[in-house]
């Protein structure tokens, strides 16, 4: 591979690597302060990545819209639709334990995949949405747009990652923090449990949805099987738990990390004989597996292990 | 101060409370002891809400609580410790005092993403009376340690921390001195103490060592499977045959034999 050929192999790295740490990022605010265990991260992504792709592709036939609407106007509706979709889970499911919560959102993301595989004149069914747009399209091409697109993944990053910081160090962040750590207890100081639980939750859908409606226009074309959850719910949760959960940079750094793994093991085992070769998304989930277990044997907390924030003081 | 107003509670066929009434007044401390299973923490978990009781009411201030859910009771001025410490294990001491303080402001979640300078004013106040709170209780050194590194007293004192932080005008304390060794519980005995003669606050607590509650509480009451079995100042409560019954099981003996 030449040094150009590289760099931009590490420039789709690193789209991809943004967009999943801004889900880890979301997970962070749901799972690592608030304690909520979202096992349905997949059906919010794809809310917004339909959401994104139908309201900025032209106009199409085969299913409602495109509206051709304005990227930005896009990325807005889908958090707010996201959001909306996890206010109405969180209005239902919050009050459930850990366990229970998990199997409602791995429920009801399941529905949302079903929705969108057949209702096909919101969505074109399995056929998928083509020609979403990318940012300042028209302006650059080629390898010049891959620059401009991984810049405007990592200013989102550096935007979810400035709320869920402020979010962290807030006495609404240390609320939160409590509830997470015993629920009893915080309602018994006078903290109104289901309201904390709902607005994490919903703050996380946001961030979820604008994380799907980015990689709808990454890819330009999103059909259902990008809402895989093995690909989507599974490794943001391994990047969150190996990264270090309650910890925003640890989100970051176990997205990337974990990501990393992802990809460059796709180059060994192109490397296999065809016969291994159709095996080898598997192989590479069991070395994802296998480096957590490694992470957690050695990290208990995760690689970046949460701390709490710095008081200062007066 | 606080009513129990011919209280029952059920929880399927068994009975933890029956038809029991007492009374909390302010400005004292009350004791609230009996046997296992007498029904002392359910007690508990009615007043702070809980548990919402099959029948009967609540009164606080002579106004009908019942039914009010356990986080608006903080704002009435209750709060309470429990048997088993709640620390909030994966913060800081610290922070597990400041949390207990009150910050709408703060606690929004849209100040806290556009607007963080909300709340300061009162976030400034938390930690000064978080501090202060620290050196009452003699443990500033552990302000820093995550709570769940605590010993078991040292979690019972933070609880106490915990619920001065709320500036309540009662607090209930679930078995403050349970695990807790005989030093440190002479030291919470005297902050209870003073926290009662020099700044008026009125506890209820649930103790098993009738010597701690001789030396605190000014009067008594005594449950036994669910029932009241009597109230009165220490003295008499400790001479009454039927709380020495009820305690060691005498008179059942025969029963048995």
């Amino acid at each position: 591979m030449t040094a150009d050929g590289l760099f931009f192999y590490f420039v789709a790295f690193m789209t991809m690597g943004g967009i999943y740490a801004i889900l880890c990022l979301a997970l962070n605010m749901q799972w690592g302060f608030g304690g909520l265990f979202n096992a349905g991260i997949a059906g919010f992504y794809a809310v917004g990545a339909y959401t994104g792709a139908i309201l900025t592709s032209a106009r199409s036939a085969s299913h409602v819209g495109g509206f051709d609407l304005p990227i930005v106007v896009g990325l807005i509706v889908a958090g707010i639709l996201s959001g909306l979709v996890g206010w109405a889970i969180a209005r239902i499911c919050v009050r459930l334990k850990a366990d229970y919560l998990a199997m409602a959102s791995i429920g009801i993301a399941e529905i949302i995949r079903l929705i969108v595989v057949n209702e096909e004149w919101l969505t074109n069914g399995s056929l998928g949405i083509a020609g979403i747009p990318r940012p300042l399209e028209k302006l650059f091409n080629g390898r010049e747009a891959e620059l401009v697109f991984v810049v405007f993944v990592w200013i989102l990053v550096a935007v979810t990652y400035l709320v869920a910081q402020r979010l962290r160090v807030s006495p609404w962040g240390r609320v939160m923090r409590a509830i997470r750590d015993n629920d009893v207890a915080a309602a018994s100081i006078g903290k109104d449990i289901q309201r904390f639980q709902t607005e994490t939750f919903i703050v996380g859908a946001v961030f979820m949805g604008i994380a799907g409606a980015l990689s709808a226009h990454y890819f330009k074309f999103f059909s259902p099987d990008a809402t895989e959850p093995l690909l989507v719910t599974f490794l943001t949760w391994v990047m969150l738990i190996a990264g270090g959960s309650g910890n925003n940079r640890g989100a970051i750094a176990g997205a990337l990390i974990i990501w990393a793994i992802w990809s460059l093991t796709e180059m060994l085992t192109n490397q296999l004989p065809t016969e291994w070769a159709t095996r080898s998304a598997y192989i590479r989930m069991l070395l994802i597996g296998l480096f957590l277990q490694f992470v957690l044997q050695r990290f208990r907390s995760g690689l970046v292990p949460e701390k709490p924030p710095e008081l200062r003081p007066r | 101060m606080i009513q129990f107003n011919q209280i029952s509670m059920r929880f399927g066929g068994m009975v933890a409370i029956n038809n029991c009434s007492f009374d909390i007044p302010g400005g004292q401390i009350t004791g609230l002891i009996g046997p296992n299973g007498a029904g002392k923490t359910t007690a508990f978990n009615i007043i702070a809400g809980h548990l919402i009781p099959s029948a009967g009411q609540v009164l606080f201030d002579d106004k009908d609580i019942t039914r009010m859910p356990s986080h608006k009771r903080q704002a009435l001025g209750m709060s309470r410790t429990f048997q088993l410490a709640h620390e909030f294990g994966r913060m800081s001491v610290l922070e597990n005092l400041m949390v207990a303080a009150s910050n709408p402001a703060g606690e929004s979640i849209l100040n806290a993403i556009f607007r963080p300078k909300r709340g300061q004013e009162a976030e400034h106040q938390a930690y000064n009376d978080a501090m202060e709170t620290l050196r009452f209780l003699e443990i500033s050194n552990l302000q820093d340690e995550f709570a769940a590194n605590l010993s078991g007293g040292q979690k019972k004192l933070l609880e106490l921390g915990r619920a001065l932080m709320q500036k309540p005008r009662i607090i209930l304390l679930d078995e403050i001195g349970a695990g807790v060794n005989r030093t440190l519980l002479g030291k919470i005995a005297d902050k209870i103490d003073q926290l009662n003669k020099t700044s008026g606050y009125t506890f209820c607590l649930i103790e098993h060592d009738l010597d701690y509650v001789s030396r605190l509480c000014d009067s008594v009451v005594v449950l036994a499977q669910g029932e009241l079995l009597m109230k009165g100042t220490v003295d008499e409560v400790r001479n009454d045959q039927r709380v020495i019954e009820a305690y060691f099981g005498g008179g059942k003996y025969e029963d048995y034999a």
